[in-house]
């Protein structure tokens, strides 16, 4: 057999391995870069199924560019990225299409459409790709998406310009959710958001996770975030994934940057806080009287 | 997962059981709410027993069944029944558009906002202008804050990168006048008139308002997008802390800026007007320059000059002023800036004519005709 053979070999191997297997999305030998800036230089990540994985690095470590091109805003030098089995790198058809179908983006601002009320983002999505689906039935849908992410009925008919920014954040959720996607990207869901907004925010993905059993993608420099709702926590560094694993595993590793990450202060205050809240719960006690 | 949804109707003693099958994702529910909907009671229960999967979507398809017909959901995994009670617990009306208006009542509403925004424009212009020369007047007691760097930039941003298009536009404009007027005036054989006709048009109208038009679209366009962006980013905000008065850092450079460009600019634009017309005489008509020129001499009298730079620098403030003022209005978000850069060239315009007329009727009283 020559070498290509081989390699062809390995190629089909790799891709009915991935079509059964548990993995999400499989990302391999990754290159991004502008100009001469490297932003990702051979950068390896699996995620599996129905799992919360957080993404964290420090800022400029390319975390949002990772996620624009696993999901096709970024086309990488080199490098693979498949989505449920499917190799996405540079596809336009239907194949890709149906893939595409199967996950909700929330970006940052929550990138609302301005000229459209929230109820009617949300139905931008089934509107566009389910045009069989009556406009009576696509109301309803809108409706308990919009419920389902939080949002008072009111904000149903409200331009987006008139939302606070944790709302944004919520309507643009309800409209990533608009398809039921299997795979969920968040980027910095919590940026901007005030502690409690925060927390209810991360609490809602956590149900949503369970109750739709999404596997979610989120970048985040929310420490709370990581310790409350992660599975597991992938860190950039050094234009690839140093390290991958639970918070205790990561621990464990020596590398400098994770160290300083979990162990300066607000990582012991993080740490500190999910102790706390461990005791309370094993107590069935408030707070401080044991 | 793929195979599609499916009904089937079990009837017996007129009442009957919706048997669903396959798979309710949105993916494969095709034309069933349709049919759903078509079916009629009395039902006693909806049958979820061979359904394989099911999304949200499909859960609330047959909550929402469920609800109209008033019957029972049997059968099912423990998850299909759980996520179709967790969406039948969201289910409230929730609004998707703004309130119908009617449309008479609309359009009504919609002519008195605009009365009042432009009365509170207007308004908002003439203390904006007050704020300028109040800002002008603290510049002239302490010359030390005037900021010199600041201006001649925008000389050179207003005035010299403009040359190449300015120039361009009134040297065609000079050759349609003296095209257009030729043809007329052939039909009384008269075409030395032409040589009236280009001169005293460009040096008394044309010259300038087609520079105060073109530095509104070039200049104050730019001003109330760069003003309104710097509102948006709170700079503005960030200068009053620091104790910088955003009139005199920023309206006043660009207003002068303006003002002083626009008589340079004007002045240009006549003379290229007038090359372009005498270029269009010695090729089409066959007057040659010299002849031009002699002619131009005779019938132009110098008071169109005057006229014309009189005008340069109040059409100036116009623009500088409607500029900086639209761009310091902006407060919500980016869709504002380029309502408000839209609005600053329209207002520019339109007060630049309406100031126009009232010159042109002004120079006659006194004579200058």
């Amino acid at each position: 057999m020559s070498e290509e053979d081989i390699q062809q070999a390995e190629e089909q191997r790799i891709e009915e391995a991935l079509a059964s297997s548990d993995i999400a999305i499989k990302v391999c030998g990754l290159k991004n870069s502008f100009g001469d800036q490297v932003v990702h230089e051979g950068l390896d990540l699996d995620v599996y199924r129905g799992e919360i994985i957080g993404v964290v690095g420090g800022s400029g470590t390319g975390k949002s560019v990772l996620m624009r091109s696993i999901i096709g805003l970024q086309t990488p030098d080199e490098g693979e990225i498949h989505v449920f089995g499917e190799n996405m790198v540079g596809r336009l058809d239907d194949e890709a299409l149906a893939i595409r179908k199967r996950w909700g983006v929330l970006f940052q601002g929550g990138a609302l459409f301005s000229t459209l009320t929230v109820a009617e983002n949300v139905e931008v999505p089934i509107r566009e790709y389910y045009p069989n689906i009556g406009g009576t039935l696509r109301d309803e849908i809108a409706a308990y998406k919009i419920r389902m992410t939080g949002l008072p009925t009111e904000a149903g008919p409200k331009y987006p310009s008139e939302l606070s920014g944790g709302m944004k954040k919520r309507a643009g959720l309800a409209r990533a959710l608009a398809l039921d996607p299997d795979l969920l990207f968040l980027d910095e869901p919590t940026a901007g958001l005030d502690p409690i907004g925060a927390a209810a925010f991360d609490e809602m993905t956590r149900k949503l996770q369970q109750t739709l059993g999404l596997t979610v993608f989120l970048i985040t420099h929310d420490l709370d975030t990581l310790y409350s709702i992660c599975d597991r926590v992938a860190v950039l560094a050094d234009k690839k994934v140093t390290a991958v694993g639970t918070i205790p595993e990561l621990l464990a590793t020596d590398h400098p940057w994770i160290q300083e990450y979990f162990n300066g202060p607000r990582g012991r205050a993080a740490t500190a806080a999910v102790e706390r809240e461990k005791n309370r719960a094993a107590d069935g006690q408030p707070d401080g009287r044991r | 997962m793929n195979k599609a949804a499916d009904l089937a109707e079990d009837r017996n003693d007129g009442s009957s059981v919706i048997r669903l099958s396959g798979s309710l994702a949105i993916a494969c529910l095709s034309d069933l709410p349709d049919r759903l909907e078509a079916v009629q009671g009395p039902v006693t229960a909806i049958d979820l027993s061979d359904v394989d999967h099911m999304d949200t979507i499909g859960a609330w398809t047959v909550h929402r069944t469920a609800k109209r017909l008033n019957c029972q959901i049997t059968g099912g995994t423990e998850d299909a029944r759980r996520l179709v009670d967790a969406v039948g617990q969201l289910d409230e009306p929730v609004p998707i558009r703004p309130d119908y208006v009617h449309p008479v009542s609309r359009v009504v509403g919609q002519i008195g906002e605009a009365v009042t925004a432009a009365g509170s424009t207007l308004v908002g212009l003439l203390g904006f202008f007050g704020g300028t020369l109040v800002a002008s007047w603290h510049i002239i007691r302490h010359p030390s804050r005037f900021r010199l760097n600041a201006v001649v930039q925008r000389f050179e941003v207003v005035g010299v990168s403009a040359l190449g298009i300015i120039g361009l536009m009134s040297f065609l404009i000079g050759i349609v006048i003296a095209q257009q007027g030729s043809v007329q005036l052939r039909q009384f054989g008269m075409e030395m008139l032409t040589i009236n006709l280009v001169g005293r048009l460009t040096f008394r109208e044309l010259g300038v308002l087609m520079t105060a038009i073109m530095v509104a679209g070039r200049s104050g366009s730019a001003f109330a997008a760069q003003l309104g962006t710097m509102k948006l980013t709170e700079e503005v905000d960030a200068m009053r802390t620091i104790g910088v008065s955003p009139m005199e850092a920023l309206v006043l450079p660009r207003t002068l800026a303006v003002v002083v460009m626009m008589p340079l600019l004007g002045f240009y634009a006549s003379i290229m007007s007038v090359i372009g017309g005498g270029f269009l005489c010695a090729v089409a008509l066959e007057i040659p320059p010299i002849t031009f020129i002699q002619r131009l001499r005779e019938v132009v009298p110098i008071t169109d000059l005057w006229v014309g730079l009189i005008k340069a620098p109040v059409f100036g403030i116009i623009i500088g002023l409607s500029g900086c003022f639209q761009g310091m209005q902006v407060k919500a978000n980016a869709e504002e800036v380029g309502l408000r850069t839209t609005a600053a060239v329209v207002q520019a315009i339109f007060l630049v004519i309406v100031i126009d007329a009232f010159f042109a009727v002004f120079f006659t009283w006194v004579g200058w005709n």
